[in-house]
């Protein structure tokens, strides 16, 4: 069972980044006006924002980390381990696109870069990796970097996904803290469901081709391309509202914490109808668990952080929070972390 | 699982569809009103109420209910 407790780290702060540009899902022209009328109403995704060609999800985080180094004022040089968590790294494969932000940030050499490519639970195991590499107090100082530009993922005419997915980075910065009560976590795995979420071509099991990116019609009546996001709702869903639940209940009953020790339960951002099912499961009242789908869509592997950044920030920034957070989804890969923070850096969301 | 209860529980997730008119043969996909969301709303159900994982594979293979029905009903 991986239940894990990383003691004497402490989260400092949070920042998000999203691009400036804002696409409204009523004025998508691919699909009909009663099809994304019911889109918005059950999955409650109205607009995104997306980064066209000139972003990538590096430039996003970058930004996020920029603005939380300059405002927690420390030294670049204490950062000893820098994580960056996506699917949409810079390159494809190589070079890893932590090396290249290391850079970027002009962040010391004396550091541990490299990326991990999880989705929609990665903050969660992000936050369990960098929480680990600095429990032991060898490294004093960890930057996680979350983010993907998930809009550019999906075939654009695929009813499933095409207007769901949005683009957002953010950075949260950890410090060792001896005697801290640090992060508590459960971690979990099933590739059993690895096809719910896939992008078939274009890896090494099937690679590249002539064909990869030729349109085609599913059995469900979805276009898509053998190189485009390939998201089967149904099990997405039914996992969602099943393993959700579970993991939260799993991590809180060996805690031995109820819903009266938790501030705020922060959800990975999936869908309205699977998210509402899920807190509703766990009996949380609505103003323990914010949202930020309508305006962002599902932003992947930033979802929980930029949920934190833009509908909690006052709170997070004036009192200690006793935090959930879950994030599910593509791998099939789920996980829980309780932490209490007292008050953080937040700076307000950025846009570029 | 009881299977007059499923129907009417199956029924209850469309709108505008009577639940008389609701039979094991009823052919759900071509329900008029049948779309992704009420398929969404069909896991939902029966995970609330059997505790049961509805996959899209189920959902791609059963043609009537009676035969969605019966996927479930073999399941522990």
């Amino acid at each position: 069972m991986a239940l894990l407790h990383n003691k004497n780290v402490v989260i400092k702060g949070i920042s998000a980044c999203v691009p400036k540009r804002v696409v409204k899902n009523m004025d998508n022209s691919y699909f009909s006006p009663n099809d994304i009328k019911s889109f918005v109403q059950n999955v409650g995704v109205e607009e995104l924002r997306t980064s066209g060609e000139d972003i990538c999800s590096s430039d996003l985080c970058v930004a996020a980390a920029e603005r939380l180094l300059k405002e927690s004022g420390i030294d670049r040089d204490d950062i000893g381990i820098l994580v960056f968590v996506s699917q949409s790294p810079d390159y494809y494969f190589l070079p890893n696109t932590a090396c290249i932000i290391q850079d970027r940030l002009q962040l010391s050499k004396e550091i541990l870069a490299f990326d991990v490519p999880l989705g929609c639970s990665g903050y969660i195991y992000g936050l369990n990796l960098v929480a680990s590499y600095l429990s032991s107090g060898q490294i004093r100082k960890g930057l996680l970097l979350v983010g993907d530009t998930a809009s550019k993922i999906p075939y654009p005419r695929d009813k499933s996904s095409g207007m769901l997915f949005g683009d957002a980075g953010a950075a949260t910065l950890l410090e060792y803290d001896e005697g801290a009560g640090g992060g508590n976590f459960h971690l979990a795995t099933d590739g059993a469901g690895y096809k719910a979420i896939i992008v078939p071509e274009g890896g090494f099991r099937n690679r590249f081709s002539t064909q990869s990116l030729a349109e085609y019609t599913s059995a469900e009546g979805l276009i898509r391309t053998p190189n485009s996001l390939h998201l089967d709702g149904f099990d997405v869903f039914s996992f969602g509202i099943t393993e959700a639940p579970k993991t939260c209940k799993k991590l809180m009953e060996h805690l031995g914490i109820s819903n009266d020790d938790i501030d705020f339960a922060v959800f990975h951002q999936a869908n309205k109808m699977m998210n509402e099912k899920i807190r509703k499961k766990l009996n949380l009242p609505e103003n323990k668990v914010p949202y930020s789908l309508k305006h962002f869509g599902n932003t992947s592997s930033a979802s929980i952080p930029l949920t934190m950044v833009k509908q909690i920030r006052t709170e997070l920034q004036t009192k200690q929070n006793k935090l959930l957070l879950c994030g599910f989804g593509v791998g099939l890969s789920w996980g829980t972390a309780y932490v209490v923070c007292d008050p953080l850096i937040v700076p307000e969301l950025i846009e570029i | 699982m009881d299977k007059n209860q499923f129907l009417q529980s199956f029924a209850e997730q469309f709108d505008d569809v009577d639940p008389s008119s609701i039979t094991t043969d009823t052919k759900f996909k071509d329900l008029e009103e049948w779309s992704s969301m009420v398929a969404l709303m069909v896991i939902a159900m029966v995970d609330e109420n059997y505790n049961k994982k509805i996959t899209g594979a189920d959902l791609r293979e059963a043609n009537t209910i009676g035969e969605l029905y019966d996927r479930l009903n073999s399941r522990s």
